[in-house]
This record gives C-alpha cells, structure tokens and sequence, in this order.
C-alpha cells in the first residue's frame, strides 16, 4: 500500500470506520420535524396567555372550554389530513358534516324514544351518511379524475343542499335527551374530561397511529409522494384514494353527529367554514398541500392553535375578531417556513 | 439458441395520434444482457412500459417462457418475475429508501399487529440497508427522505430495488444517464454481476461504447419496429449507428 491520500468524491456520503451510515441522531430529527416547531407555538401561546392572566386562562373549566370547542374540528381535521398527505382537499367537510347530522336526527326523530338504541342508530345513520358522500368524493376524484378541489366544491353544495331539503331549511331540534347529556354535555373520567373531547382525541389518536405505522398509512404518504411510482410499484392507488375520501367523509359523519349531540340541534347555517377551518389546521400543523408529508400530531397543534387564539383573545380582553387576523397570519407563517424547509432541503 | 425468457411480437401502441410502436418486436433470452438501443422517439421507453405492463399493446402478442401473457397492470408483470428501472426512477420522494425500496411489498409485523395492517419498518430498513450495502449504494442515512439524496443515490436506490425483487429479468431504461463516472461504473459492474446471477438484463441506452461494453446482444429500434439485431463481437459501432439512423437495415432471424 503506497500512502497516498484520497479525498472521497462529493457526491459518496462520508462513512464511519466500519463503513456503516449514521443515521441522523435524534435531536436533529426532532428539531427538523415540522410539527415540533408548531407545538413550541402552542406552548408559546399557552404560556403568554398564562402569564397575562393566570387566574382565568389556567384554569381546568377554562381548558375543558377550549378542547370541547376545538372537539369537532379535531375530527373533521383528522380525516383532512389524510386527504391532504394525498395531495388531495375536501371542501365537502362542512356539507357533509350538516347532512349528516340532519339523516341522524331525523332518523333518531322517526324512530323515537330517549335510549341507547335510539343513539346507536343516529350515530349508523350519521357515519353511513358521511360514508356515502365520501365514496362519491372518492370515486369522482379516483376514476373520473375530476381535481379534488372541483369535485368536493360540488359535493359541498350537493350536501348542504340536500340537507336544506330534507329539512326544509328548518333546524331539526327534536334530539334524544340523553345523547345530549352525555356525549353532548356529559363528562368521563371522575366527571373531569367531556365526552366530546375524548371521543376526538381517541379518533385522532387512532388514526394518527394508523398513518404512522400502518400499511394504509404508508400507502396515503406514497399516493400523495409520487402517485405514478406508487401505482407502478403496485400501491392500488385508485382503491386506496377511494378509501381515504370515504374516511374523510366517515369522520365528517361523526363529526355531525357530535355537532348534534353537543348543540342539540342541527345547525345547518352555522358550518360554512368549517372545511377552511380544517384545512388551516391540517396546514398549520405542517401538513403539505403537495403531498406525502404531515402527520396527526401536527394537526393536533394545528387545531389547537386557532383555539387556543380565540379562548386567550377573550380573556386577556382583545376583540376576539383579531382572532381570525391572527390565524390567518399563522396558516401563511406557517406554509412559509413548510416551503423554506423543503427548499434547503431539497436543494442537491 | 434457446427458447426467448420474454417476447414482444409486433406490438402497435399509438397515443392520440403519435404511433410510438408500430410492430415491434423483441426477444429476450436468459442470462444474457441485451441492450435495447435506438434514437430519440424510436419508442424503447414505450416498448419497455409495455412490457413491464404500465401500456396496454393495442395489437401484437407478449410472450413469457413461449407461452401468451396480458399484462394488465405492473403487477402483473412483477408476479412473472419482471421489474424495471424507470428513466424517471418511479421512486416517491418523500418517503425514505427502505420504504421505496419496499414499496407496495411492505414487511408486515409479526403476529396480530401485521394482520391489522402494522409494517415492520425496522425489518424493512435493516434488510434494504443489507441490499444497499451488497449492490454498493452508499447512503447516509436509509431513513432519510429520498428527496434529501443526489441523483447517483437516487438512481442506486430504484436499480436496488428491481434487482432485488426481479427473479428473471430487469429492465433498466437509461440507467447511468444522471451518473457521474464512478456510479456509471458501478451500474455497469453491477449488470454484468445480476447477468451472472441468471437474471437476464434488459438495458436501455444511447451511450455506444458502455452497450458494447456490456451487452451481449443488441436490438436496434426505429421508428417503432424493430430493425436490425446484432451479437457482441459481431458488429461494430458504426453498424449500429448505421441502424438506429436508418442508413442500414437488417432484421433477420438469422441475426
């Protein structure tokens, strides 16, 4: 061996001294994990909030206010992030949501009575509901190859109008009172968290664990990544898109049903937002609108964001209206530092 | 000669109005490596997607082990055996190499959790980081995202994984054309080793001197057909060429 010294090309990755790669160590993921960055904005507002006025903003009633606000969104924002990993939107959330609850409580108001039964039977009819619409969703996105964003503006109008004639344009105020006092008012766990707020974060929680470690999961992020490669690497991305609007509109489903049992009638006017509401979060909790990157605890902060905004705003005394100022600034903040981080990153 | 491992036989595809084939055909025997060569728009990226089943033929027979196959889907066409390297790569850049390099034959966890639809990411990274490691791909980090990689480590990724899941033949469609010489030189080497595996090697290229450094038939295209097929050894470069531009014609089953 002649010692000379060889420098390794540019492009060969440098190797420790058995030739094994390094993986980047831990700190360093979760510092370039985008939904770390997101939750320290949480914390940071939590904590001004707290130091602003630490009577009323720390406080369990004042926390159980902003997660039971924030309960329905938490799902509706669990099914759009699927969507979204796919490189796809649904704007038929809000319809959805509004159909569903008005099939639920007229069925439960056909049906009769102020049991379990009863409940169980709204809820069947709220999700299949929901299902129905999102398998629409699905197939015209999948197999007609309408842009998601036209087909689902469509379905938005579709199920909101098909709510206002099965009502009439009349809320249906006639819900079973004990679907109202319990999931709707109801507390779990020593009388301490709602109902509402547990049943989101379990269907968060679900979810988000069957996107990060699933098959399904794997296969949202690779329809989403590259959409030709998955299909050639024989992901069945037509089923698989099919799948995710259809869960996006099962949770929009039990999100109406929710809605239903938390304000004890249908609301239909009062949901016009409620799908740029997710998408903002789904978005602000590092969620990219190209596709194949997000995950559910990101949304989770997302979701929390506006919330958190809104509750604080109040207390600390600001017009709560600058919340929507404040979100705004947020949701564009937040795709800015989305789009720098891509850009360093994939600059090779 | 022995009986072709895989046959086109004058496949006719068209797009809209451009006829990319227009009765071609191609052989394939075992354990050889045949380069499939031709100019721009002589249709080797369409006649390749056909065979790998991404294109339906609109006319002519695909044959496998002498026997009439459809291949509907990729998936069809993986079950015999058959993977490709795409010219774009097909990899998804978001996720990192283990995932591509699995993708859609996802490692299922053991026991309960895997009929649930749980992947085994762990085993799946060790075992793409073990291929990457014996076919020379080196990577920093397997957990990375692909997009974050070169265009070398890209291409190192996508032809590790159609070796490694191909059981009788590869088709690589410009493999070394984002390369640098040293990756070129290992995609080369690397061929030749699959070949010597008893893989039979389908290499797409415009790059004269690497077809005959490493091909040991040649199937020139033009115009959609087939027009002259030569053995290493047998011809020289200005043949070729002669084939690919239309100045010589010469498809003989002789050849």
């Amino acid at each position: 061996m002649t010692d000379v010294t060889t420098t390794a090309p540019a492009d060969e990755p440098e190797l420790d001294d058995e030739g094994q790669e390094r993986p980047a160590p831990f700190w360093q993921r979760l510092v370039a994990g985008s939904s770390t960055w997101i939750g320290l904005i949480l914390l940071g507002l939590i904590i001004v909030f707290s130091l602003l006025d630490p009577s009323a903003f720390v406080d369990t009633a004042n926390a159980r206010n902003i997660a039971t606000d924030a309960a329905v969104l938490l799902v509706l924002a669990t099914g759009m992030t699927y969507v979204i990993i796919t490189a796809g939107i649904d704007l038929s959330v809000g319809g959805v949501l509004v159909f569903s609850g008005v099939v639920s409580a007229k069925g439960m108001h056909a049906a009769g009575g102020d049991n379990w039964g009863v409940i169980f039977l709204g809820l069947a009819v709220a999700l299949a509901g929901g299902l129905a619409w999102g398998l629409i969703n699905g197939f015209l996105v999948a197999k007609a190859k309408i842009p998601a964003f036209v087909v689902t503006l469509g379905t938005l109008g579709a199920s909101l109008g098909a709510a206002l004639v099965i009502t009439g344009g009349v809320d249906e105020r006639e819900v079973p009172f004990k679907l109202i006092t319990t999931i709707g008012t109801g507390r779990a766990i020593n009388n301490q968290i709602p109902w509402l707020v547990l049943i989101a974060f379990a269907v968060a929680i679900v979810f988000g664990i069957i996107l990060a470690a699933t098959r399904f999961g794997r296969y949202t992020y690779a329809v989403g990544s590259n959409e030709e490669a998955a299909r050639r690497a024989g992901v069945p991305v037509d089923r698989h898109l099919i799948k995710v609007y259809a869960l996006a509109g099962t949770l929009a489903g039990l999100a109406g049903f929710l809605s239903l049992a938390r304000f004890s009638t249908t609301t239909i006017g009062g949901h016009d937002t409620d799908n740029l509401q997710a998408i903002a979060a789904v978005v602000i909790g590092g969620t990219s609108l190209f596709g194949g990157i997000g995950t559910m605890l990101g949304t989770v902060f997302g979701v929390f964001i506006p919330a958190v905004l809104q509750n604080g705003f109040v207390i600390v005394g600001v017009n709560p209206f600058w919340q929507n100022i404040a979100v705004g600034a947020v949701l564009i903040g937040a795709v800015y530092l989305d789009q720098l981080r891509r850009r360093s990153q994939y600059q090779r | 000669m022995p009986e072709p491992l895989l046959e086109a036989k004058e496949i006719v595809k068209s797009f809209g109005r451009v006829r990319a084939l227009r009765g071609a055909s191609f052989s394939v025997y075992p354990k050889e490596v045949v380069a499939l060569v031709g100019d721009n728009g002589a249709g080797k990226s369409t006649l390749v997607k056909t065979l790998a089943g991404v294109h339906q033929p609109d006319s002519g027979q695909i044959l496998f082990e002498g026997q009439p196959v459809d291949l509907h889907t990729p998936l069809d066409a993986r079950r015999l055996g058959i993977e490709t390297v795409y010219q774009d790569l097909a990899l998804a850049a978001e996720l990192d190499a283990g995932a591509n390099m699995f993708l859609g034959r996802e490692v299922m966890r053991p026991g309960l959790l895997g009929r649930l639809g749980f992947i085994d990411k762990q085993a799946m990274r060790s075992q793409s980081r073990d291929a990457f490691k014996n076919l020379g791909v080196a990577l920093q980090d397997t957990a990375a995202p692909v997009a974050t990689m070169s265009g070398g480590q890209r291409q190192g990724i996508a032809v590790s994984r159609a070796v490694t899941w191909a059981s009788k033949v590869v088709f690589m469609d410009e493999p070394t054309a984002a390369l640098g010489v040293v990756q070129t030189r290992n995609v080369l080497d690397l061929i030749a080793r699959v070949r010597d595996q008893g893989l039979a090697v389908v290499l797409i290229s415009h790059n004269m001197p690497e077809v005959f450094e490493v091909a040991d038939r040649i199937e020139v295209l033009r115009l959609g057909t087939r027009v002259a097929r030569f053995r290493r050894g047998e011809v020289t470069m200005e043949d070729v060429v002669g084939a690919m531009t239309g100045a010589i014609t010469h498809d003989g089953e002789a050849a």
